[in-house]
């Protein structure tokens, strides 16, 4: 057989390979992480340490069950806290930036001061927000707020003065105004430095809930998981304490995910960050 | 050293270009313009040029002799120096700039990656608060006059380097300018996609009768497409010469192979030739 058209033929073996290049991301990193588990617990049951300083897989996964009623609640106050922060910074990242952009004098006359507070750990001044914050609540928010904003910030300035100067010029010759130049044309342009400022913030958001918690040294019902944790460990309750770390890891992917995706979906169709390389 | 004004002035009143002479008047008119960058470069000294209404006018020189900044003047884009750039055909706008009349093409297509075919030929129609919807005809059309009605919903990052240019080309079009501002649009383009689409501006040209300013450093190309030729020599950028070229045969595939072709091009190579010698001397 010589003719017959060569495409449909060769389509098959190309979407064979496909589908098992994706079970294969899918599997294997699955086996790897099977294999780390079971060795830890296999270590664990043979070298007998005991439960207070490591406890095995199974007992930790034993406490996220049994302690879940404490973990929850305090899962939740740490995803408001962070997702609240994150929130806040997008809005004020994104706000000041372009307020910053607007004139050579603005961005001289305040970017130093964002710098300045951008290098300064932000948990050194967590004692000093909370001698100001009416709650806990309110300071933990201020202080995950602080520490995601920055990174919003100074992606989303960098987003907006990088801008074709030509298409600045062509805006220019068509009399757009500057709403219009902000809204048609730097605001989609910096889309890209947003998204690495959303996901790089969306991480820190959730450190910084903890980290301020840890600093803070909030206790009680309305606590967050950083607070379960310094407990579990004070209890010698070490199993969950893991349970506890595993939420928290959850919570890191799914925020990871969350924001990944989004760029995904807002970047996909003509960014070359989000395009397959095809040769 | 040739005087500028003894060419200019036979210029563009006899130029062998069809168009009619009620649509000949003058469009742009740049008088003794000096422009000096920040850096303390002199762009341009003393130019003077005016460009009438129907002309397909080159902007040839070579590099660094001020022919974009000049374009750019022309189009508004930055303030002279000294002397006086005016639009005596336009209305002007609070900014002192001519409205609407103007559509520029960058060497670079300059397309938002983030908006589709259809979404960048809207842009200048957005501007002006016009909706998709009451654009799309509009739209349409032109993309359909430069063969790109197919690709409307495609994005640039699909579009090969000669459509990428059609797709700003149709961008410049779709106000229906009075004068569309060509800088070195093609240049980047591979001979043959840089043939089609000389041709394709020609045709646009002849069609709806727009007037074209057209920067390059190809002899050939101002050869081929102009009803006049501005020679410029650089350091600083002035009017070498300025002459029209006639022509008593369509410019198409057979022209480029034609004596009178030829001929325009060796005039013009020439002159250019004695442009850059001055510059040595100089």
């Amino acid at each position: 057989m010589v003719t017959s058209p060569s495409s449909p033929i060769a389509a098959k073996p190309v979407a064979a390979s496909r589908s098992r290049d994706t079970l294969l991301k899918i599997i294997v990193p699955i086996i790897v992480v099977f294999t780390l588990l079971s060795a830890w617990q296999i270590g664990v049951v043979l070298s007998g340490v005991p439960q207070y300083i490591l406890p095995s897989p199974i007992a930790a996964g034993t406490a996220l069950v049994t302690d879940w009623g404490t973990l929850a609640p305090a899962l939740w106050v740490t995803t408001k806290i962070t997702l609240a922060s994150l929130a806040l910074a997008l809005i004020g990242g994104v706000g000041i930036a372009i307020f910053l952009v607007q004139s050579r004098w603005i961005e001289l006359a305040f970017y130093p001061i964002t710098v300045i507070l951008q290098v300064t750990p932000i948990v050194a001044i967590a004692p000093l927000i909370l001698i100001y914050a009416p709650s806990t609540q309110v300071a933990l928010l201020i202080c995950a707020f602080l520490v995601a904003f920055f990174p919003i910030l100074s992606n989303m300035v960098q987003g907006l003065k990088s801008v074709d100067h030509n298409l600045l010029n062509l805006f220019d010759l068509y009399g757009a105004t500057r709403l219009q130049t902000l809204l048609y044309l730097k605001l989609p342009a910096s889309l890209p430095y947003f998204m690495t400022g959303l996901r790089i913030g969306g991480g820190l958001a959730l450190i910084a809930a903890v980290v301020a918690e840890f600093a803070a040294g909030s206790a009680g019902a309305g606590s967050g998981l950083a607070f379960r944790l310094l407990e579990a460990q004070y209890r010698l309750n070490i199993p969950r304490l893991f349970a506890a770390l595993f939420l928290l890891s959850c919570l890191g992917v799914l925020i990871f995910a969350i924001t990944s995706f989004l760029s995904w979906l807002a970047l996909h169709r003509w960014h070359e960050s989000s395009l397959k390389r095809e040769n | 050293m040739t005087s500028p004004d003894a060419e200019t002035a036979t210029s563009s009143a006899q130029n062998g270009a069809s168009p009619t002479d009620a649509r000949r008047r003058p469009l742009v008119v740049m008088d003794q313009v000096t422009k000096v960058f920040s850096s303390g470069t002199v762009a341009l000294s003393d130019m003077s040029l005016t460009v009438n209404g129907g002309e397909f006018v080159s902007l040839l020189g070579p590099s660094g002799c001020g022919k974009s900044t000049a374009l750019r003047i022309i189009a508004g884009l930055g303030d002279v120096s000294t002397g006086m750039i005016d639009w005596p055909s336009s209305r002007i706008n609070s900014k002192g700039l001519p409205e609407g009349d103007i559509s520029f093409v960058f060497q670079e297509p300059t397309l938002m990656p983030w908006q589709t075919v259809f979404g960048n030929v809207h842009l200048p129609l957005k501007l002006k608060g016009i909706s998709k919807a009451a654009a799309r005809d509009e739209i349409m059309a032109t993309l359909a006059t430069v063969g790109l009605e197919d690709f409307a919903e495609a994005y640039p990052r699909e579009l090969s380097g000669g459509m990428k240019m059609r797709v700003s080309i149709a961008r410049a079009l779709v106000t229906r300018p009075k004068l569309l501002l060509m800088d070195e649009p093609f240049a980047a383009l591979d001979e043959i996609t840089r043939q089609k689409l000389n041709d394709d501006v020609l045709r646009l040209w002849k069609e709806t009768g727009i007037t074209v300013v057209f920067v390059t450093h190809s002899v050939f190309e101002s050869a081929y497409l102009s009803s006049r030729i501005v020679v410029m020599k650089s350091r600083p950028g002035r009017v070498h010469a300025d002459f029209a070229l006639h022509t008593s045969l369509e410019r198409d595939a057979h022209y480029r192979t034609s004596e009178e072709y030829r001929q325009a091009c060796e005039t013009v190579s020439e002159t250019l030739l004695e442009a850059m010698d001055g510059e040595d001397a100089h």
